[in-house]
């Protein structure tokens, strides 16, 4: 299958998942979002813009690491970081909202809003918003305040109100259905900055656009290191965008395996975790069709994970489907694995990794003792660590 | 479940029993009551329906909770909620529905797409037929999305009731006026569910600009709760639905039938 047909989706669908599941009240938002961002992609002076703050705002391009003492302890395969947690605000969700910045000003809209679960995606939104002058509301679940208190502080610094959601599990999901209602209410004048590739058609496709900018970035500077590719990409996967954004340059390269690794929590049995493409089905939650944690009547289910960010009962889309094609295999990992694989990483190699992305690194580590010595494995490191310090201490 | 959104639909029949029964005649306005199933708990909401259809609406509305309603506001997600945190579910739902059409005034189910999906949207249209119910309103299921869950609907003899609102682009209103049977619903606020003060001013000409494109009753909903709401409608639309302040009502032990009598005196 080409680049083409996996990645342009179809009537906003990537082969059966994605769509607009949304009240009519959005839909021209949506209709006008989906001309605009076409629009504006394909104009140089926007790519020519974005490029720039890519560079001085963000600080792109990010290194690629070469982690010697973590290959040393797996068994000697050569582990490699895409170093997202040196963007600016200690993750990849800027590449995102800066794009999505730039089209709220040129869509003339002068109030943003965002959900946010770990706090990452919140603190890009209002670091955006005060870079563009932009009014900035960000909807977060009680339970997460607590757990990502700093990030909080971070965000009303910068300038943006944050909205506690008290309302069912009071986490990501709950979030971002308060802000959709939001968005319901207030569309003439505001852009809603989603901070993953899930939400109605055309999100998915625009936030993977601006994403994708990792795994260009991570490709050409794995090839500069001696002119091969790595057997295995692993990102995690809550929403997917961090992931989406690595994955992307490799599809058409069908000799690397591509694995998403999604939130155990507490083990897949127990029924706490956040594994939608590991534990659930296909679904409609948060206006797309999509893998969905849920019960048998259609009522999104409540999720646990360790790391807010992952802490999510739905997917992206097209991990759905590539899923379902098996170009992207899919796996999880407890919160005790992380939370061993965060230390892991912060005692021998001095980078302190997000607890999100200490999923992929723990199934890296699974993957490495596999291929042995010469195996090649890139690793997405989508943020940093300093915000999950409480949650480390009490682990 | 492919756009299809330009598609002709000529053969809808108009003529369905929902549609008669809110079809405005001589000026009236006609009422269309909102509870939600299994609130406070099933066998109150069906008592509740009951006493609602005999004091005097043309239609009834019956939502199914949901655990993520994008379109309700505060009063009608607590409701979905507690309804939730009682055992409600789907087929109760139905249960629910049957029981009040029992009463011969229209039943109207609303629905976000997920729990019709997981329940299988083939079964969920041959149930809620033999419970007696007249139509189907989705309000996470524009037309672009609409089949091939709208054809099962049709096919169970079902009206599917989409909505306009007040962002629609002109040229949409036409083929979502094509694609509904029973009514159309016009969508007063630019936002969710939930009462109002004031109704927006410039409504009048969306319910002009949809009355251009439909013989189909016009049904007007969210925000409305008062009298002075009615007098603003009246001669305008066909219908008003009332959801927010009778589910507050139903929140508060009581039925809504007396808010319901006193908003019908100003709809004639």
């Amino acid at each position: 299958m080409s680049r083409s047909t996996l990645t342009h989706p179809v009537d906003g669908r990537f082969g059966a998942f994605g769509g607009q599941y949304v009240p009519e009240t959005l839909m021209s938002a949506l209709r006008e979002l989906e001309d605009m961002w076409h629009e504006a992609k394909a104009d140089p002076q926007f790519q020519l813009e974005l490029a720039g703050h890519r560079r001085a705002f963000v600080g792109r391009p990010t290194p690629l690491y070469a982690a010697g003492r973590l290959s040393e302890h797996f068994g000697g395969a050569h582990i490699h970081l895409k170093r997202e947690d040196l963007c600016h605000t200690g993750a990849h969700k800027l590449n995102n909202a800066v794009g999505q910045a730039l089209l709220a000003v040129r869509m003339g809209k002068k109030r943003v809003i965002a959900e946010t679960g770990a706090g990452q995606h919140g603190v890009a939104t209002a670091t955006v918003s005060a870079r563009f002058g932009l009014d900035c509301t960000v909807y977060m679940g009680t339970e997460d305040m607590r757990r990502q208190s700093m990030n909080v502080r971070r965000m009303k610094l910068l300038g943006a109100e944050v909205v506690e959601v008290k309302s069912g599990s009071k986490t990501l999901k709950d979030a971002t259905t308060e802000a959709i209602r939001d968005w319901v209410t207030n569309v003439r004048t505001t852009h809603y900055i989603i901070g993953s590739v899930v939400g109605p058609h055309p999100y998915p496709e625009m936030v993977r656009d601006l994403q994708r900018v990792i795994g260009d970035e991570a490709r050409d500077q794995y090839l500069s290191l001696d002119g091969k590719l790595p057997d295995v990409v692993v990102a995690c996967v809550g929403g997917g965008s961090n992931a989406i954004g690595m994955f992307t340059a490799f599809l058409d390269d069908r000799d690397v395996v591509l694995i998403g690794v999604e939130a155990a929590g507490k083990g897949i049995r127990t029924g706490e975790h956040a594994a939608s493409l590991v534990g659930g089905r296909p679904g409609v939650l948060h206006g797309s069709y999509s893998y969905v944690l849920q019960d048998g009547d259609g009522q999104i289910l409540p999720t646990h994970s360790i790391s807010a960010g992952l802490d999510y009962p739905g997917v992206g889309p097209e991990h759905s489907f590539l899923r379902d094609i098996e170009r992207v295999e899919y796996v999880a990992v407890t919160d005790k694995e992380a939370l061993a694989a965060f230390k892991l990483c912060t005692r021998l190699e001095g980078i302190m990794p997000a607890l999100e992305p200490s999923h992929a690194i723990h199934h890296a580590g699974v993957i490495a003792r596999e291929l042995g010595p010469g195996g090649r494995i890139l690793v997405c490191l989508s943020g940093r660590g300093d915000k999950d310090m409480d949650s480390v201490d009490g682990g | 479940m492919v756009a299809d959104a330009g598609r002709a639909q000529g053969a809808l029949p108009i003529k369905t029993k929902l549609a008669n029964a809110l079809k405005s005649k001589g000026g009236d306005l006609k009422l269309v009551a909102y509870i939600m199933a299994g609130h406070p708990s099933a066998k109150r909401s069906i008592d509740v329906g009951k006493r609602l259809a005999a004091s005097g609406i043309a239609a009834i509305e019956i939502g199914i909770p949901h655990s993520d309603p994008l379109a309700d506001g505060p009063v009608i997600q607590r409701a979905g909620q507690a309804a939730l945190q009682h055992g409600m579910t789907v087929a109760g739902a139905l249960e629910v529905a049957a029981g009040v059409a029992k009463e011969g005034v229209p039943v109207v189910l609303m629905t976000y797409i997920n729990p019709v999906l997981a329940y299988d949207p083939r079964k969920f249209a041959a149930e809620a037929s033999q419970a007696g119910v007249a139509g189907v309103i989705v309000p996470d299921l524009p037309i672009e999305e609409a089949e091939p869950v709208s054809g099962w609907l049709r096919s169970a003899s079902l009206d599917t009731v989409f909505m306009v609102a007040p962002t629609t682009q002109p040229d949409r209103i036409a083929t979502i006026c094509s694609h509904s049977s029973g009514f159309v619903y016009c969508v007063t606020v630019t936002g969710i569910t939930g009462v109002r003060k004031d109704l927006p001013a410039g409504m009048t000409e969306m319910f002009a600009e949809v009355k251009k494109h439909t013989s189909l009753p016009v049904a007007a909903g969210f925000g409305i709760s008062r009298q002075e709401h009615m007098k603003a409608l009246r001669g305008h639309v066909d219908a008003a639905v009332v959801g927010s302040a009778i589910v507050d009502e139903i929140d508060r032990a009581g039925d809504g039938v007396a808010l319901v009598r006193e908003l019908l005196k100003a709809c004639r």
